[in-house]
């Protein structure tokens, strides 16, 4: 209910507080760029020379396809932990059917996407139908993904032909074109989230399933939807990684850690992880954030290892300076328990006007 | 938790009430496990030596710990997912600092318990105070105490600490009857079991519970949040570096010791039966959880799987299992909602009209009924506490984000 200005909005109060979420993101990335900048700086580069311009873009592409599937996923207040795995076994069948051909290329790119659907689809169905938790049925399915490829593979296979390489490898001046499609999915995601019936109704069946259902929801598909798409961009990053690398890997995903990076970079986005309120933009904003700070720790040299310690510092710095504002928000929504609208037909239109009047 | 429902059950009874407890996805775990050491034990047969058996355990111990450690957290409704770094700095500490030097052991072990309760304290005070979800604090955390490890140790295997250190890993009491040796691990899970059934069945313990169940209602019962949620965190902490001292002696010193300890606890404690999210939940199925992982572990080494298929075997026994307690409990659910008054099935529904009239007494009879989900949802002993509990429980607020559980159906 956070994200660009849902057409319901109407009155100026609310609308403040819609973009005070993504604002505080954008106030934390802009002050990261700038401590960033004077770091740099301060060993003789320049942080906003072209080539560094690209590096974080181009540091943004991957985990910013895994994060705005992942954010759809926390939106429904499941998670997706099997994303790591999904990447390196995109990048396999991708690198695989590809075998150095051209000619190949859009068959690798369905195949690598029915694959991803299906696990998906897998996922969406176990936590909808059997009821299980997404924590422990994602980390299920992401440890049988993880026994396939540990036992088919022993190391890297496949090689990508270089038509398939130039998409990683080249820009329209400073902005690569791997960042431009992440963005495009991010528009694409946006747009779904604020304009489609299944969009809205992923805010509602994560803001309070048992509420959505009352109202009329079926909660099982913008669930399962939620998780096809996440398993979908899931493989977006692993084809990129493919195309990066010209082989497919088994390791590539886990080494990126994209499962809790970006479940991180969506918190830091102000999305909550209980799932109801997000927005596209703010992961973007938190993707932005990472590799901000990655770039800023490598410029400056930075032994890997203490990497970690920074980011581990920043993600609970970030999201402790953006909950302190927005975390108590969440209760008047639920303390002005107006009796529920009688039509309420389509959730988080209609629950967002029944919140205004009541304040109102 | 198997007998209890009747007031004066007579054997039969008692039987049928064991095998449906069994049954029920609360003993689930413990048919899980029986079922399992069966296989073990079919498959190789001196298994089941006393000998070897108490080696089992011996291997489980440090999983079985964090478990229990991490069953505190989850049943307090959050996430410790620093313990697997926990456990790894435990055992770096303990190998650089004690080195050789027999006399440091008992320093050395104390700062190790001082260290494990800050780092929980720390984890604690930044979810209660600065509402970071403890998902993303205990991930901070773990990247960061991974990182700092690592670049202490240049992510090398450093020197074993002094041999009497590693013997409570390691060593045991020896020469016995049946049993040949009594490993001290072993003693030391059977206390920290032992302490953590106490614990539970303490008012503080309880209060955990109450407060993984509904944090509204705790904090109106006069419960200092803050407190009990840093102290679960402590609790976590605590168990992750015993669970360092026993692996110090059992593994030696590594940095790669103790990795990936958090989801192997979580999982364990979720086949146990707790539910995430809080407020449902026994610590010996927990405990029973990181017993059948271990088994499976052991069976699928029996049994000649390649080791590369383990993690998918897993992967699938962890959903099959979960799916089995949720689809379970919704269908007793389902049953038990025959004798209910059907709107109440769902306490959302009721929750508008306990709203408008706050101030008129809630029935003991009416607030049964208002919270069957959460009755049904309990094993049969706790039942009628839990059902007290409900009376008391104020019905505007069921929406906090633990009631999700109710439909997610939780596992």
């Amino acid at each position: 209910m956070s994200t660009t200005t849902p057409a319901s909005v109407r009155r100026t109060a609310p609308r403040r507080r819609r973009l005070d979420a993504s604002l505080i993101v954008g106030i934390a990335l802009v002050a990261v760029i700038i401590v960033g900048a004077i770091l740099v700086a301060s060993v003789g580069r320049n942080f906003f020379s072209a080539g560094n311009i690209r590096d974080i873009l181009t540091g943004m592409s991957v985990l910013g396809f895994v994060a705005i599937g992942q954010t759809l996923v926390i939106l429904c207040a499941s998670l997706d932990l099997s994303v790591p795995y999904v990447v390196s076994l995109s990048s396999l069948i991708a690198a695989d059917l590809m075998a150095g051909n051209p000619a190949n290329i859009p068959l690798a790119i369905v195949a690598v996407l029915v694959v991803a659907a299906v696990i998906g689809l897998a996922n969406g169905l176990i936590v909808t139908k059997l009821k299980v938790n997404g924590f422990i049925a994602t980390l299920g399915t992401g440890l049988i993904i993880k026994g396939y490829l540990d036992s088919n593979y022993k190391g890297t296979s496949g090689q990508v032909p270089w038509e398939f390489q130039l998409i990683g490898a080249t820009g329209i001046g400073p902005i690569p074109i791997s960042t431009l499609l992440m963005l495009l999915v991010a528009v694409a995601g946006a747009f779904f989230l604020a304009r489609t019936r299944t969009g809205n109704h992923m805010f509602a069946v994560g803001g309070n399933e048992q509420v959505a259902r009352l109202s009329g929801i079926r909660t099982a598909r913008p669930l399962i939807v939620a998780h096809v798409l996440c398993s979908i961009t899931a493989a977006l990053a692993g084809l990129l990684l493919a195309s990066r690398l010209g082989v497919g890997s088994p390791v590539v995903g886990t080494q990126g850690g994209y499962d809790l990076l970006s479940i991180a970079a969506v918190v830091l986005g102000g999305t909550l992880l209980m799932g109801g309120r997000g927005s596209i933009w703010g992961t973007i904003g938190g993707v932005a954030i990472f590799a901000v700070v990655d770039n800023v720790m490598s410029v400056m040299q930075v032994n890997p290892f203490l990497k970690d310690v920074v980011r581990g510092v920043v993600i609970v710095a970030a999201v402790a300076v953006y909950t302190s504002r927005s975390v108590d928000r969440r209760r008047p929504r639920f303390a002005n328990a107006a009796p529920p609208p009688t039509a309420s037909g389509s959730g988080p239109a209609n629950g967002s006007d029944a919140r205004e009047e009541a304040r109102a | 938790m198997t007998a209890v429902t009747t007031d004066r059950p007579g054997f039969g009874q008692r039987l049928a009430d064991l095998g449906r407890a069994l049954v029920s996805p609360r003993g689930a775990v413990f048919l899980l496990l029986i079922v399992l050491l069966v296989a073990i034990a079919l498959i190789n047969p001196s298994f089941a030596e006393p000998s070897q058996f108490i080696r089992f355990i011996q291997r489980v111990a440090p999983v079985a710990i964090v478990a229990i450690g991490q069953y505190f957290v989850i049943v307090g409704g959050e996430f410790d997912l620093s313990m697997g770094s926990v456990v790894t700095t435990q055992v770096v500490i303990a190998g650089n600092l004690i080195g050789q030097d027999d006399a440091k052991s008992l320093p050395v072990l104390l700062l190790m318990l001082a260290f494990g309760a800050f780092i929980g304290l720390v984890n604690g005070l930044i979810v209660s105070f600065l509402k970071v979800p403890s998902f993303i604090v205990t991930l901070g955390m773990m990247l960061a105490l991974l990182g700092a490890t690592l670049y202490w140790t240049g992510g090398a295997a450093t020197g074993n600490p002094a041999d009497g250190f590693r013997e409570i890993g390691r060593g045991g009491i020896r020469d016995l009857p049946v049993i040949d040796i009594l490993p001290w691990s072993v003693l030391v899970l059977a206390i920290v079991l032992a302490a953590a059934i106490w614990f539970s069945k303490r008012p503080f313990g309880r209060t955990i519970i109450a407060l993984g169940d509904n944090p509204t209602t705790a904090r109106f019962s006069g419960t200092r949040n803050w407190w009990v949620k840093t102290s679960t965190f402590m609790i976590s902490s605590l168990s992750a570096t015993i669970a360092g001292v026993l692996l110090v002696g059992y593994a030696g010193v590594h940095p790669s010791v103790g990795r990936g300890y958090e989801f192997t606890a979580i999982t364990a404690v979720v086949l146990g039966g707790v539910v995430l999210g809080g407020g449902r939940g026994w610590v010996v199925a927990a405990a029973a959880g990181a017993f059948a992982l271990e088994a499976l572990f052991t069976l699928l080494n029996f049994a000649g799987v390649p080791s590369t298929y383990r993690d998918a075997v897993q992967g699938a026994i962890i959903i099959l299992a979960v799916a089995y307690s949720a689809t379970t409990f919704r269908a007793r659910r389902r049953g038990r909602g025959i004798d209910a008054p059907s709107p109440s099935s769902d306490p959302v529904a009721d929750a508008p009209a306990e709203a408008s009239r706050p101030d008129s007494p809630t029935s003991p009879d009416a607030a049964t009924q208002i919270s069957p989900p959460a009755a049904t949802q309990t094993s049969p002993a706790p039942a009628e506490e839990r059902d007290a509990e409900a009376s008391a429980r104020p019905a505007p607020i069921p929406s906090t984000p633990r009631a999700d559980n109710e439909t997610k159906g939780g596992s």
